[in-house]
């Protein structure tokens, strides 16, 4: 009977299945495509496109975690993203512009986080419609037109965000292409984990995704705790999209728009329960460079690229059915009774065996 | 049981009840719950409190605890009258009223030591935990306040993990932790085994032993007037009746209770 307390392993070391799945993907594709992954610039190129999906992805697992769903923040990279060019190039406001930028994407969030705690719209459904909001308010305002940011590069704005700061140092050709949004992404990645794991504010979210009643009951402000949430994913979303536009020295409409199942995936592969109450950052930055190494690895082993969604949708389902089978002893139980592998339901051995007899649920 | 929280030492016993409810009443809408209730809750006795369902014992509850508030009426907190626009869970708590809900008080995904915490963690000035110090303390309550001991059950098990009946013990054992002058429990027996049962009737005893009061919902009569001090009857928003389980036996407090319903 102790295992049945036990604390399985995936819990215990965050984020371990899938940490083992990308290192287990890793080798594949350094032996299918060696002359790329045994290459030190497909690295330097992850860490310059892979930051704005992670931040996405960081957001969403708060998100996500808290038993809620973001559908707008391909919306929000393509109007804050609007905002910060408009700004910064007709304007000349420089890091203005960044601060009206994110403020764009905090306002965005808000409004969100506004809606679904206090007016009760569901999240799927109010973020569904300020996505559609958002974008063609973008898309009004701008005219259609896309900016190019010609010049840009010799700005401190740009410098400081996406810079690469070791341009011009003595050493391998890899380091002077590492560029800044890696180490402000790292800075934000780290600092999250320890909200998501070690703050108030972290705790919170994880009750809230198991249960807003229990929440409410224990005393936690959960409209105000789900306002803060979507205004964080705005913030996060914000921040991506400077990121997106100045490393592309570009501005376009649907810049965001690749990101809406890119992002979902990563935080669903790493981990984060579908039903929230659960969450993991570490698992959602394997995610991530799971994805992006996907996309990468297939082409470069010489699969068109109409292949890349069809294989990171099923590597999605495959995550996603693999955390119920490992982590949800109830539905595991049912899945084996529905395939018929099992002929009494309950009857399963000790080591997997939910108190079944005396549950309230 | 001598284990106790010294920042929220309880306040000297100066005071007669713990709770009063004077002629509150409660509309959802057009749809009158309560109606006219007075009550009083004394320092160290177990009020059960029984009714058919939607009887209006649950939405009572919550009034006395802060989760919903009166549409009129008079609350009093240790003989003091407070403001029931004001009146909040988080206030219930700072009063030392604790609740124990049947399927509602913890989170099934969560680790015991953050059931135990969550709402009031012990952080630094920014917010951040101090899990060293939560783990320690919920440690010390699963080990000496509820007696989990030697059965496997630590402080990082997920509630999932845990019996009914164990659920009900830590609920209540965080309760008691939090120096509750007065424990609500809403059906804590309900969907329970038998032997389960037995154990969550100890710790209500335990809550009486310790000197603090409780309310005890209840479906299962036998049960309540089991430990009970004093029974409330509830029908239809309003207290009909007030006995105490020396006046009724169970099968003649079962006979009113059909009586009420046949009468209405």
């Amino acid at each position: 009977m102790a295992d049945r307390y036990s604390i399985p392993i995936t819990r215990r070391f965050e984020g371990l299945p899938i940490i083992v799945v990308f290192f287990v993907l890793l080798g594949l594709f350094m032996y299918t495509a060696p002359q790329v992954f045994l290459a030190p610039f497909i690295y330097t190129t992850f860490l310059s496109t892979l930051p704005p999906l992670i931040l996405l992805a960081i957001g969403l697992t708060f998100v996500i975690g808290s038993g809620e769903i973001d559908l707008s923040f391909p919306a929000i990279i393509g109007f804050s993203g609007f905002v910060f060019a408009v700004l910064f190039k007709e304007y000349e406001l420089g890091w203005l512009a960044v601060a009206a930028g994110l403020g764009s994407g905090i306002l965005v969030g808000f409004v969100n986080g506004v809606l679904i705690a206090k007016v009760g719209i569901p999240s799927f459904i109010t973020t569904l419609g300020t996505q559609f909001f958002w974008f063609g308010m973008a898309t009004v305002l701008s005219g259609g037109k896309s900016y190019a940011l010609r010049g840009a590069n010799e700005t401190s704005v740009w410098q400081g965000i996406v810079g690469r700061p070791f341009a011009g140092f003595d050493g391998p050709i890899w380091l002077g292409q590492v560029p800044m949004q890696a180490f402000w992404t790292l800075i934000i990645v780290i600092f999250l984990w320890f909200i998501m794991n070690r703050h108030r504010f972290g705790e919170h979210v994880l009750f809230i995704g198991d249960s807003n009643d229990v929440s409410r009951v224990l005393g936690i402000d959960v409209d105000r705790e789900k306002i803060k949430i979507f205004t964080l994913m705005g913030f996060l979303a914000g921040i991506a999209a400077i990121m997106l536009t100045l490393e592309n020295k570009n501005y376009f409409g649907n810049q965001g728009q690749g990101y809406l199942l890119t992002a979902i995936a990563s935080v669903l592969i790493g981990g984060t329960s579908i039903f929230g109450g659960r969450a993991t950052i570490i698992g959602t930055v394997f995610g991530c460079l799971i994805i992006g190494m996907i996309e990468a690895g297939l082409v470069a082993s010489g699969l068109t690229g109409a292949w890349v969604r069809t294989i990171q949708g099923l590597v999605f389902l495959i995550a996603i059915i693999s955390y119920l089978y490992l982590e949800e002893p109830q539905k595991r139980a049912e899945m084996a009774a529905r395939f018929g592998l099992k002929r009494e339901f309950g009857r399963t051995g000790s080591a997997e065996k939910p108190p079944v007899a005396d549950r309230q649920t | 049981m001598e284990l106790t929280n010294d920042a929220n030492a309880p306040a000297a016993q100066t005071y007669a009840n713990i709770v009063r409810l004077e002629n509150v009443q409660k509309f959802f809408g057009a749809v009158q719950a309560l109606s006219d209730i007075t009550l009083s809750i004394g320092r160290n006795e177990i009020v059960g409190l029984i009714g058919d369902n939607g009887a209006g014992k649950s939405t009572l509850i919550k009034v006395m605890t802060g989760v919903l508030s009166p549409t009129s009426g008079r609350i009093f907190v240790r003989d003091k009258e407070i403001d029931p626009t004001g009146y909040s869970v988080r206030k219930a708590h700072d009063l030392s009223i604790e609740t124990v809900y049947q399927d509602r008080s913890l989170a099934d995904k969560q680790p015991l030591w953050r059931n135990f915490f969550v709402g009031r963690q012990i952080t630094n000035r920014f917010g951040f935990i101090d899990i060293r110090r939560e783990k320690e303390i919920a440690e010390d309550i699963l080990l000496n306040a509820i007696g989990f001991r030697g059965v496997g059950i630590t402080v990082d098990s997920t509630v999932a993990q845990l019996s009914g009946g164990e659920r009900q013990g830590i609920a209540i054992g965080r309760a008691m932790y939090y120096n509750a002058d007065l424990i609500v429990l809403d059906e804590p027996t309900a969907a329970l085994a038998v032997k389960e049962v037995r154990k969550v009737l100890d710790f209500v005893r335990k809550i009486k032993e310790s000197g603090r009061a409780c309310v005890y919902i209840e479906h299962n009569l036998a049960h309540v007037h089991e430990i009970a001090d004093r029974l409330v009857i509830l029908d239809r928003g309003r207290v009909v009746s007030e006995v105490t389980p020396q006046e009724m036996s169970v099968a003649e407090l079962t006979d009113y209770l059909i009586s009420l319903q046949q009468h209405g």
